[in-house]
């Protein structure tokens, strides 16, 4: 090898190339070990119910040879490598001075092409073909954008680790179902149109009220206790939800919720339907691209509820309460107040996220609700890199949307076989994503935290110093 | 009556089984102060490592029931534990001094990975096992209902006892066990006398793994089906089982495991079959709360 023949060492010492193969075989040895009682044999259950085995020797190979030669690079290349490679003092390369120039405009840029993306996927897809890039895409991502802003006042602003977020948008998802199906026909049926801009406030407020409840029991928590007991309430509110079945319809969930209207246009063929009154065709597309707007808005809310929160006295307690919780009761930050206004402000808009939500799909059940999505919501969080809004934007473009293109990639079907199903995959992928990006940036795409209270002078926090979420 | 005892002795056979999750919960929270949220995935892993074993010896070579549960007990360990050391070595190690909560989110990272990947290799079905020991001792009729206790309720009981004495020993008595009480108490002052403090870590690893394996183990033949979704639960109700006893204290597990076995079983048979997963995080939640420290752990002092 010529990086080994480089190195000026004794003879006697193993070379780079030997010591980074000896390293792989031991890597493909251990990948041998673990891949051979599961992924060699497949139980399945045969025609008459008996569970066989099916070998698949194939496949244990397979992943051998992958982890070998991965590892071998990752040794020849990237670990171990000789000192001094890395220069001192690193020289801006032209990708960081153009971002450098770019960053200040990024967030309007991104906006634009955000409010400009579903005219565009129109004008490119026409109605039929773009309903799918707005809904799935789109509002999808822009759900996520919500939610991950929501929990941001909770994990990043406050430093609250919290895994049971999702029972908030089933609070708000939940709320609006049931006064829109139930209370509103039985009381005020003429309010219909109007139902979905009636109870999104109140779906809001019960889901804060929520936070509040919960999150009285957990004010003595901190660190990982508090992230499991956050995640029992959430499995709770599911599991109530799942076996109060007069209440909630159980498994079955709710069906046939009213959509939200144009302002009291409802979207529909009729006369005085939304396209009928602007004398346009009728299309569902209308509906979706202004449902894309109303998500839009919602998410949009919640960002600026959050920029201008961060400059109220609650703002700056939840950062320091983030930093130090001692040294902010030692302050005389009411610590009780600062955290339960967290809890209610994520809260807040994790039900408004969820009131939207149940209007979009018209229906809901307590399967969108497990905890999984909590996961994803905090994962968008942390890789976003922790109170960073920017960040929660790229995070979920990549998650939600990376996850939705694992959907058409109809193209791997031709390589694996037409039993290969890519959609199976993506929780797979999601979870090792998850795992990866911990190991290669723990604090996430956009890692700085610049404190927005400061003395004399600005002075960024290396984020490795200091002790983020103690409390 | 009848029907309390008859409950105790289910309660006390599904504690075991939580207990034994729970001291790799308990076990790897003391050394290096971390949820492993991934270990209700690990027993899950186990006991489809038992499952496909088992079937390995019984369809194809044929073996008899006892000798092959024995190999699949030892086999099911061994790679469990292979399983639990390649997951420290590649998801935990490298975030040790990180900032606090990546290895938590690593490890729920890995949790989804386990299971997902199980669901892949393995299907998203069922897998059942032909029942085992379905022989039970008639202890006393009463009221014309018989209390009885299963062959496989006195394996799983024994096959506990034993093991939670064998892993006693070696906490206690042997100089691994007295490397990972020295890492417990302080890693640094640890390696400085020259203990190997990643060795000791991978070690704990191994040993949660491989009772959890014991656990999927006795987990297939208990219910006889396993599918790749239940890890989580059984997770989640065996780490409160450690928080009850005591996070970091051994009999403490076992003890929070017990308890949780028999108020889950006592739950569904004198209230409701449907809220017993709600009452098992009740009690987590309530636990956590009012009784941080649980029964047999020692108050943590705040430092400054």
């Amino acid at each position: 090898m010529a990086q080994a023949s480089l190195d000026a060492k004794p003879a006697a010492q193993p070379t780079r190339f030997e010591r980074a193969f000896k390293d792989a075989f031991i890597a493909a040895l251990v990948m041998l070990g673990l891949s051979v009682p599961i992924l060699a044999l497949r139980a399945e259950q045969n025609m008459s119910n008996e569970v066989i085995l099916i070998p698949r020797p194939w496949l244990v190979v397979i992943c051998c040879l992958i982890v070998f030669v991965g590892r071998l690079l990752l040794g020849l290349f990237v670990f171990n490598r000789a000192p001094g490679a890395k220069p001192l003092v690193e020289t801006p390369s032209a990708v960081k001075t153009a971002w450098a120039k770019f960053a200040p405009y990024a967030a309007q840029v991104g906006l634009g092409a955000i409010i400009a993306y579903p005219l565009v996927a129109l004008y490119l897809g026409g109605p039929q073909g773009a309903i799918k890039w707005i809904d799935n895409f789109g509002i999808q991502i822009l759900i996520y954008i919500m939610l991950g802003w929501g929990l941001n006042i909770v994990v990043g602003l406050a430093g609250l680790l919290d895994l049971g977020y999702v029972a908030f948008y089933a609070v708000g998802a939940y709320s609006y179902a049931l006064i829109a199906t139930k209370v509103i026909p039985a009381t005020f049926p003429d309010l219909g149109v109007w139902a979905f801009w009636i109870c999104l406030p109140v779906a809001g407020i019960l889901a804060a009220m929520w936070g509040v409840i919960l999150g009285f029991p957990v004010l003595r928590l901190r660190g990982d206790y508090l992230a499991i007991v956050t995640l029992a309430f959430g499995e709770i509110i599911r599991l109530v939800l799942i076996n109060w079945v007069d209440f909630s319809g159980g498994y079955a969930g709710i069906s046939s919720i009213p959509r939200p209207s144009f302002f009291g246009i409802p979207f529909n063929a009729s006369e005085s339907g939304f396209a009928a009154r602007f004398g346009l065709e009728f299309s569902p597309i209308y509906r979706t691209i202004f449902l894309y707007y109303v998500i839009l808005v919602l998410a949009l809310v919640t960002a600026f509820v959050t920029i201008r929160l961060r400059r109220l006295p609650v703002g700056r307690a939840w950062e320091a309460l983030r930093e130090d919780e001692i040294a902010c009761r030692s302050l005389g930050i009411n610590t009780v107040s600062t955290k339960l206004t967290a809890f209610a402000t994520g809260a807040l808009f994790g039900g408004f996220a969820g009131a939207f939500f149940a209007a979009r799909q018209g229906f809901i059940s307590p399967e969108s609700f497990v905890f999984l999505e909590s996961a994803q919501i905090l994962a968008i969080v942390v890789l976003g890199g922790m109170g960073s809004l920017f960040g929660v934007v790229i995070a979920s473009i990549a998650l939600v949307g990376g996850i939705e293109i694992l959907r058409e990639l109809d193209f791997l079907k031709a390589i694996f076989g037409s039993d290969f199903d890519p959609t199976q995959y993506r929780m797979l992928i999601f979870g090792l994503a998850m795992v990866l990006m911990m190991l290669w940036k723990p604090r996430g795409l956009i890692s700085h935290r610049e404190p927005t209270v400061f003395l004399k002078e600005r002075k960024s926090i290396s984020g490795s110093l200091v002790q983020e979420g103690h409390g | 009556m009848e029907v309390f005892v008859q409950q105790l002795i289910n309660g006390l056979t599904l504690g075991s089984i939580y207990g034994l999750i729970a001291i790799g919960y308990t076990m790897v929270f003391g050394i290096i102060g971390m949820v492993n949220f991934a270990h209700g995935d690990v027993f899950m892993v186990g006991a489809f490592i038992a499952l496909i074993f088992f079937l390995l010896l019984s369809t194809w070579f044929g073996w008899a029931l006892i000798p092959a549960l024995m190999i699949v007990l030892v086999l099911g360990m061994v790679f469990t534990g292979l399983w639990n050391w390649a997951i420290e070595r590649v998801a935990y190690r490298p975030l040790r001094g990180s900032f606090r909560l990546a290895p938590l989110i690593s490890a729920i990272g890995m949790s989804i990975f386990l299971s997902n990947l199980i669901q892949v290799v393995q299907g998203p079905r069922n897998k059942p096992v032909p029942p085992m020991f379905t022989q039970s001792v008639p202890l006393f009729t009463e009221n014309g209902y018989t209390v009885a206790i299963g062959y496989k309720q006195i394996a799983i009981m024994v096959i506990t006892v034993v093991l939670l004495a064998v892993f006693w020993y070696i906490v206690q008595k042997t100089s691994l066990g007295r490397a990972q009480r020295a890492c417990e108490q302080d890693q640094k002052m640890a390696a400085l006398l020259g203990v190997d403090v990643d060795k000791t870590i991978s070690l704990t690893f191994v040993m949660g793994a491989a009772l959890a394996a014991v656990a999927g183990v006795m987990y297939i033949m208990y219910y006889g089906v396993v599918n790749f979704s239940d890890g989580f639960v059984p997770g989640v109700k065996a780490f409160t089982a450690a928080v009850l006893g005591g996070i970091g204290s051994l009999p403490g597990a076992v003890l929070g495991g017990l308890l949780i076995g028999l108020i889950e079983t006592m739950w569904s048979a004198y209230f409701s079959i449907d809220y017993k997963d709600v009452a098992a995080f009740s009690i987590l939640a309530i636990v956590l709360v009012f009784l941080p420290t649980g029964i047999l752990g020692r108050p943590e002092v705040e430092k400054v």
